[in-house]
């Protein structure tokens, strides 16, 4: 037999069947726009997550250092009380040391590939017009296994850099700029003076505007002569089977060769803490849906225990404890949390299928729709702050209720 | 007043009972009563509105706490027991049946029979339902019990009422007031209903205005201003 409690609470729902229905569909429009809003945005970040991923290094080896090497000084005497100022440094030769030693200790790592660059800032100059652009030379056989460049190339082939000493590689983004296309030549002029004269061999597109509007590719070589830097690179990037262990990874890597290491995900941090706040915004608004929500409830509640005066005086008399009345309205609660949070899960999937046939803004392709990943723990968040929040919208009602006095009711009883 | 105070140690005893409305002018409800219902006995209340008849039998039932004073029930003393042992000395032993029948609305005769057995719990879903037929068919109320309230006559309601009283079998069945809201005919039935269950042995306690009916009573307590008093003669 159904417990006492659970038997009274789902009579006052169903005797007030309209304002239980208002209730339950308040907390299911709160779960199912909880699920589809933040499945949506989960599923921007997660595809513009992938985009990072896929299009930049996973660690980046650049030739910084995190801290200014000791001063010899400082070395010879360690435990001396120094105070130096105005350290004049040596200008140091700027680009990796030792880079094939290190490239070939890292090609012996498991798991990881790496191709040297050296980046620098140039100009493209077409038609009378200077276009800035971060210039990265590269030896395109490494770099088609260290980054997806060769995947993302919408004209032309990674590899015809090989065979083109003048070739370079520009985005779409910047091609369109420019208005230019494949086999047409550019100039490039480099901060140092150095100049070339390029011909287009191919296009990329990663889907990040910042790339495919400000980078180009050209032979690590060629880039060495035009920034006046020979046999000097000053990245290495590296690519890993697993992307998870970005982050141990730059660790290890960073200790062992003394240069700065960076994981993908202190490169792109600045996006990473945009996402996170852009989180915190989209679960606070829909999270207000479900306090809302919670209103109703202790709305619906509040006028049961005014009504329900009698038959709670009736049930004390007989010797129902404070604590079983009590249970009686939270149970109410419970339920109308419950039967919202289902109704909510059907209506988040609902929203989640409509917004996933809507074109994606911004895409090119006309097929690419809105992405909206909802996983099951997305459903169990919403259903979890709905259940918990009809508990509670019940409580205050609940705990009035048990504190109402049979002697006054049924002495006021006319 | 037939009621006197007796030594046996069953049965309802109220020892001096006293109980105030605090306030800035308290107001005593009941003022040094002391009286004994006899185990099997029905015990009618008597007295002029305002003299302290329901405020006496809330003591006597445990709903209401004392100023001073006890309640003993079958001898034991009360004033010490904690809310929660009320409580439940309330669900066990005591039937209690009110003016106005209040019975749950949204539940069906039958349910509202079930529910002092329910928050006991003592017997299994069976035995419940068919405890509480049996109940409701010696009230001739076995053909309502799948109605709701609002489908009854009024002394059907203070019959179902009474049959709830009876739902857990306690020894002591208090009544305010059973008869106010019914008709002659239908008082007197439910009047003849609280003799019969005194004559199966459990003590029946009656407030009630009609003199008539509590002339009835094999013990009678006449209050006023909430004091014992003699019961008045016919004029």
């Amino acid at each position: 037999m159904v417990p006492l409690p659970v038997s009274i609470a789902i009579a006052h729902l169903r005797a007030r069947r309209r304002q239980s229905a208002v209730s339950i569909l308040g907390v299911a429009l709160g779960v199912g726009f909880f699920i589809a809003i933040s499945g949506m945005m989960h599923g921007f970040q997660q595809y513009f997550l992938v985009q990072i991923v896929e299009s930049t290094p996973h660690v980046l080896i650049t030739d910084e250092y995190r801290a200014p090497p000791a001063q010899p000084l400082e070395v010879l005497e360690p435990h001396a009380a120094l105070d130096l100022r105005r350290v004049v440094a040596r200008d140091p030769v700027r680009g990796i040391a030792n880079a094939q030693a290190i490239l070939d200790a890292l090609e012996a790592m498991p798991g990881l590939e790496a191709a040297p660059a050296l980046r620098g800032q140039g100009l493209l100059r077409r038609a009378g017009r200077d276009y800035g652009v971060t210039v990265l030379g590269i030896r395109p056989e490494r770099e088609a296994r260290a980054t997806q460049l060769a995947g993302e190339m919408v004209a032309g082939r990674l590899d015809a850099l090989d065979a083109a000493p003048d070739g370079v590689i520009l985005g779409s983004g910047l091609a369109a700029k420019m208005a230019i296309g494949m086999g047409d030549s550019v100039l490039l002029a480099s901060p140092t003076g150095g100049t070339a004269r390029l011909r287009v061999v191919g296009l990329f597109k990663t889907g990040i505007e910042t790339l495919d509007t400000g980078q180009i590719y050209v032979q690590l070589a060629k880039q060495q002569a035009v920034q006046g830097r020979p046999r000097v690179i000053n990245e290495i990037r590296i690519r890993l089977a697993e992307v998870a262990r970005s982050i141990p990874v730059a660790d290890a890597l960073e200790r062992r060769f003394g240069y700065k290491a960076a994981p993908w995900e202190e490169t792109n941090s600045r996006v990473l803490s945009v996402f996170r706040l852009q989180n915190v915004i989209i679960y606070m608004t829909t999270g207000a849906i479900l306090v809302v929500a919670g209103f109703g409830i202790f709305n619906i509640i509040s006028t049961v225990v005014l009504e329900k005066a009698r038959d709670i005086a009736i049930l004390r008399s007989v010797g129902m404890p404070p604590a079983t009345v009590t249970r009686i309205f939270i149970v109410e609660g419970l339920v109308v949390g419950l039967v919202g949070m289902l109704v909510g899960w059907v209506v988040a999937v609902g929203i989640a299928e409509a917004l996933r046939m809507i074109p994606a803004p911004g895409s090119t392709d006309p097929t690419q729709t809105l992405r909206v990943d909802t996983s099951p723990l997305s459903f169990a968040i919403a259903g979890g702050i709905a259940l918990a929040t009809s508990v509670l919208a019940a409580w205050l009602p609940a705990s009035r209720a048990a504190r109402i006095d049979p002697l006054t009711i049924i002495r006021g009883a006319v | 007043m037939t009621g006197a105070v007796v030594q046996e140690e069953g049965g309802l005893r109220a020892v001096d009972l006293v109980r105030v409305l605090p306030g800035p002018v308290p107001t005593v409800l009941v003022d040094g009563v002391s009286l004994t219902i006899r185990p099997g006995s029905l015990a009618a209340i008597t007295g002029p509105s305002g003299s302290g008849k329901s405020s006496l039998l809330y003591l006597l039932g445990l709903l209401d706490r004392p100023t001073s004073g006890d309640v003993l029930v079958d001898g034991a003393p009360t004033a010490g027991l904690d809310s929660a042992t009320r409580d439940r000395l309330r669900l066990e032993r005591f039937g209690f049946v009110f003016q106005f029948h209040f019975l749950l609305p949204e539940f069906s005769v039958l349910d509202n029979v079930l529910v002092p057995m329910r928050e006991l719990g003592a017997l299994s879903g069976t035995a419940m339902r068919s405890r509480a037929l049996e109940i409701l068919d010696s009230l001739d109320m076995a053909e309502q019990a799948d109605k709701l309230p609002a489908q009854l006559s009024g002394g059907q309601r203070q019959r179902t009422a009474v049959a709830r009283a009876l739902a857990n079998d306690p020894p002591f069945i208090l009544a305010d007031e059973p008869t106010g809201a019914l008709d002659t005919r239908n008082a007197a039935a439910v009047f003849e209903i609280l003799h019969g269950l005194a004559r199966a042995g459990r003590t029946v306690a009656v407030v009630t205005h009609d003199a008539g009916l509590a002339a009835t009573a094999p013990q009678r307590f006449h209050l006023v201003d909430g004091r014992l008093v003699a019961i008045p003669t016919a004029a």
